[in-house]
């Protein structure tokens, strides 16, 4: 078993190169990895069990961190769902076909990411809050939109918005067209094309999409910092809520709530690995 | 396929049971208190008493929403549509724009309730480590050679303005020895040459700052947990709390001599509690505030409260005699105070431009 | 070469699924933003640019691009190389390492910002040993650098990753039996495949660290012209209630990043066109 350690996955010809070269890879790689992800998440967990076991249960269980915990599970399932068919969409227009613009398009596609998590919050306050474009007449129909559920998912949905859709255009130009028109020339309709030829081909990439967009939407905290209220046990977020918490100085409950918090995202990963062993297995 | 459908709908049903939509829901009483970061504890315990309070009044039950943030971010969300029935905010200022911005708020506001609308107040005192190493007794130390300050940045922070300006009405008050002469034309050339001495003193100050936080919790973190400086200007209140919280053994409080009353006011949100029919409770619960309970339980979390004869001795023996001047005397008020200092292009963004000396 | 709109294809769905995208775009993206760009000019022209010209302004301009640049080229360089390790190479455990990539985005940035501050702080563990080499990392402009590095990390991994996965290992193979060598087989085969995603990636991550706030926040140190961020000038101009000028930054800030993200794209779309795809 341990004989294959360090050699390359693939024992085919190609690029494999020497162990020596390999073991460089993996120590940088590691090297890397520990510095900037398992120390932070070494800290986080050692803050976060500090106190014992008890105490983390304690945190996590506690009634408004479970109100936080259901928003945020809230606010995933929808806007998660939502990128996930524009992601499909957009990169079905913009892979598979050549036009004019296409450039243009990818580019403001990627903008939210590049929008300040501040400035993603301010923007729905422009157009939702009482001064903004829409307010007046929200607060004539007494409809409430920020500082409340709403208001949270659609900053949500902003700042997650390009994860899918940048996760597999890339993919889908690199894989061209041709399988999909010898599906279609062999008599296949559209849909089914899309189903059977497209869907198989792309669908790491599509993981690693929902996987980041996921985690990035129940992690989100500057933009959803500004519409929601910041009410107890109403339109606080997790990350609102370890907010809260560290500023009560209650470190330990703070970092408990954050190492759900990685725990939640990390479950999509599992599923992920499942996915993988079960098409493995067929 | 149908065994995922149960589930996924077992998941939705789950995620949208419970999940109130705050817009409309006044089914009991029901009041949103927006407040500012430090006064969570006070709060905390505050809601809870006002709540037996009220009913025993009424025989009505009172759920009190609590939202806690920034005070000019909190300002912000009322401004922008956040219906609080009530607001207790970090500074006047605040409250002062919400009235301009939004007219939610009367401009007069600041005398509907007793001692300028302020239920507690505070002051600015100095956290320095255990023993006091740097020997740091008032203001004049905090610029000796060596001496590193933590104070947040006072253009995001209510809390640092009360710091700055605690700083500045203690050069004026040295240069002019009576405070009282800064609202009197006659002393016009002096007062001015005392305010050149205060910029000088703010500018020299900030040179020993190295790191400007955000918040005030952000401070007091920098200062206590990542062990960076050796004085941290904070309020009163929240250097009681943490040394209550990170350990009586690693800091000690000095009072100095002179410092700012800081008032923290609180107002009632008339177009929010016309609209929602909320006017009783919501002006109950803050007079409730001046009343002996709630001032002994003021006190009991290290505000100082409007009448300290209300609260226990013991715990108004915690708070060291010093002498404290308003905002008002010094300043003429928090708008002039806010134009003058923290404005773009005001006093403190000078001392930052390259080239100042 | 006639200037069609757009070259014929045997593919169904091109109306419904570019109109679709365009709408959703314009929902999402495009309006609010404009509401960002439309209270901006309320300041009018001049006040716009005296806003955005101020020193401390671009100050600050240059370190959130600079730091965001240099950030995303180290997690270009890592993360291809991790990626490949995750994909090519066998270890125990992989999968875990896998798991924890996506850390950086599952904790909330003000965490990561605490954690990082803990760490490299001058009592942190990291910042201990630093410190008696003599680097310092908390509350310097390297802080700030490393909270991006940290925050753009999963990107580029995320974006290689599938491509390493679905590469056609026949391609190697067949380079190998015409006799290429390991070196030719990298440069000339795999490295021109793996450009695209690692262009989207570095594109991502410096998108990304540009607008980034909370993390950055609490290792920045936040001193003016030295270690302020633009995202925290934007904070201070709304805490004066200056939403023109808040907003004023912010469209400048988004100009910037629009102008460097399509020039990429741009590159890209050209590349490709010139690799023969």
């Amino acid at each position: 078993m341990f004989i294959n350690i360090l050699k390359s996955t693939d024992k085919r010809p190609g690029l494999n190169p020497p162990l020596i070269v390999n073991m460089a890879i993996t120590v940088i790689a590691l090297g890397f990895l520990f510095l900037f992800v398992i120390m932070p998440l070494i800290i986080v967990l050692k803050e976060a069990f500090s106190a014992g076991l008890s105490l983390w249960w304690a945190s996590i269980s506690e009634k408004d961190a479970l109100a936080a915990l259901r928003l945020t599970l809230l606010v995933a399932a929808i806007a998660v769902p939502v990128n996930l068919v524009f992601g499909l969409a957009a990169s079905w227009a913009l892979a598979k076909f050549r036009f004019k613009g296409k450039s243009l398009i990818i580019t403001l596609i990627d903008l939210p990411f590049a929008v300040s998590p501040v400035v993603s919050g301010l923007i729905y306050v422009l157009l939702f809050g009482l001064h903004g474009w829409f307010g007046p007449w929200l607060a004539e129909h007494d409809l409430q939109i920020i500082f409340a559920v709403p208001g949270i998912v659609l900053a949500t949905v902003f700042v997650t918005f390009p994860f899918v859709a940048r996760e597999l255009i890339p993919l889908m130009s690199e894989q061209g067209t041709d399988e999909e028109q010898a599906a279609l020339s062999l008599g296949a309709s559209g849909w089914q094309t899309f189903r059977r030829v497209t869907l198989p081909n792309i669908k790491w990439g599509l993981m690693y999409g929902i996987i980041l967009c996921n985690a990035r939407a129940m992690g989100e905290f500057g933009a959803v910092s500004v519409v929601s209220g910041h009410i107890r046990g109403e339109t606080n977020t997790l990350p609102l809520q370890v907010e809260v918490l560290y500023n009560e100085y209650n470190f330990v409950a703070a970092f408990a709530v954050a190492s759900l918090l990685a725990g939640l995202a990390l479950v999509t990963l599992a599923l992920k690995s499942i996915v993988e062993w079960k098409s493995k297995h067929d | 396929m149908n065994k995922i459908k149960q589930y996924v709908l077992t998941v939705i049903l789950i995620l949208f049971s419970g999940i109130p939509f705050p817009a409309n829901a006044v089914e009991t009483d029901e009041i949103l208190n927006v407040s500012y970061d430090p006064t969570r504890e006070l709060y905390r315990d505050y809601n809870e008493l006002f709540a037996q309070y009220w009913e025993k009044e009424t025989g009505r039950k009172v759920n009190i929403r609590q939202s806690h943030g920034g005070s000019g971010k909190q300002a912000r969300a009322v401004i922008d549509g956040l219906k609080a029935d009530v607001v207790t905010l970090a500074l006047a200022y605040d409250i002062d724009e919400i009235s301009a911005q939004s007219k939610l708020i009367p401009p007069n506001w600041q005398q509907n309730l007793p001692r300028n609308s302020s239920p507690y107040t505070s002051t600015i005192v100095f956290l320095v480590r255990k023993g006091n190493p740097k020997g740091i007794k008032d203001w004049n130390d905090l610029i000796k050679p060596g001496v590193e300050v933590i104070t947040p940045n006072p253009k995001t922070s209510g809390g640092a303005r009360w710091n700055y300006l605690a700083a500045w009405g203690y050069v004026l008050n040295r240069e002019l020895g009576d405070l009282k002469k800064i609202n009197n034309p006659e002393n016009a050339a002096e007062v001015n040459a005392a305010e050149k001495k205060a910029q000088e003193f703010i500018a020299e100050l900030y040179k020993h700052v190295p790191v400007l936080d955000s918040g005030a919790r952000g401070a007091t973190t920098t200062f206590a947990q990542r062990g960076i400086g050796d004085v941290l200007l904070a309020w009163e209140n929240e250097a009681f709390l943490s040394i209550n919280q990170l350990g009586a053994d690693k800091f000690d409080i000095v009072v100095p001599p002179i410092s700012i009353l800081a008032e923290p006011p609180v107002a009632v949100v008339d177009k929010v509690v016309d609209k929602r029919g909320t006017r009783k409770i919501a002006e109950a619960y803050l007079k409730y505030l001046y009343s002996p309970e709630a001032q002994r339980l003021a006190a009991r979390h290290f505000y100082r409260p409007a009448y300290p004869e209300k609260a226990d001795p013991a715990d108004i023996a915690r708070f060291a005699k010093t002498k404290l001047f308003t905002i008002d005397e010094v300043f003429g008020g928090w708008r002039k105070a806010q134009k003058a200092h923290f404005f773009d292009g005001g006093i403190f963004d000078r001392i930052y431009q390259p080239g100042y000396k | 070469m006639s200037f069609r709109f757009k070259e014929s294809s045997v593919l169904p769905g091109f109306g419904l699924s570019l109109g679709y995208t365009l709408l959703y775009l314009g929902l999402i993206v495009l309006l609010p933003l404009s509401a960002l760009v439309f209270k901006s000019s309320e300041l009018g022209f001049s006040g716009f640019f005296k806003t955005i010209l101020d020193p401390r302004v671009l100050a600050s301009f240059k370190l959130t691009f600079g730091a965001s640049l240099i950030a995303a080229a180290v997690n270009v360089v890592f993360g291809t190389i991790v990626a490949w390790f995750l994909v090519r190479i066998r270890f125990p455990g992989k999968r875990l390492i896998d798991a924890i990539v996506d850390l950086p985005f599952a904790l909330p940035t003000a965490v990561s910002g605490i954690t990082l501050a803990m760490l490299y702080s001058p009592n942190g563990k990291l910042g201990i040993f630093l410190q008696s080499i003599g680097i310092k990392v908390a509350f310097t402009q390297l802080g700030i650098t490393i909270a991006l590095i940290f925050i753009g990390l999963p990107f580029v991994i995320r974006t290689v990753q599938p491509a390493l996965e679905e590469m056609d290992r026949e391609l190697e193979e067949a380079a190998s039996s015409l006799g290429a060598s390991r070196t030719q087989t990298l440069t000339k085969v795999i490295l021109p495949l793996l450009l695209p995603p690692i262009i989207t990636g570095f594109t991502l991550a410096f998108a990304r660290a540009v607008g980034e706030y909370g993390s950055v926040i609490f290792i920045a140190g936040n001193m003016p012209m030295k270690t302020e961020i633009t995202s925290l000038l934007i904070i201070t101009k709304l805490e004066q209630y200056d939403y023109a000028g808040a907003t004023a930054i912010a469209v400048a800030m988004l100009l910037v990043s629009l102008a460097m993200i399509l020039l990429i794209n741009l590159f890209q779309s050209w590349s490709g066109k010139h690799s023969g795809r």
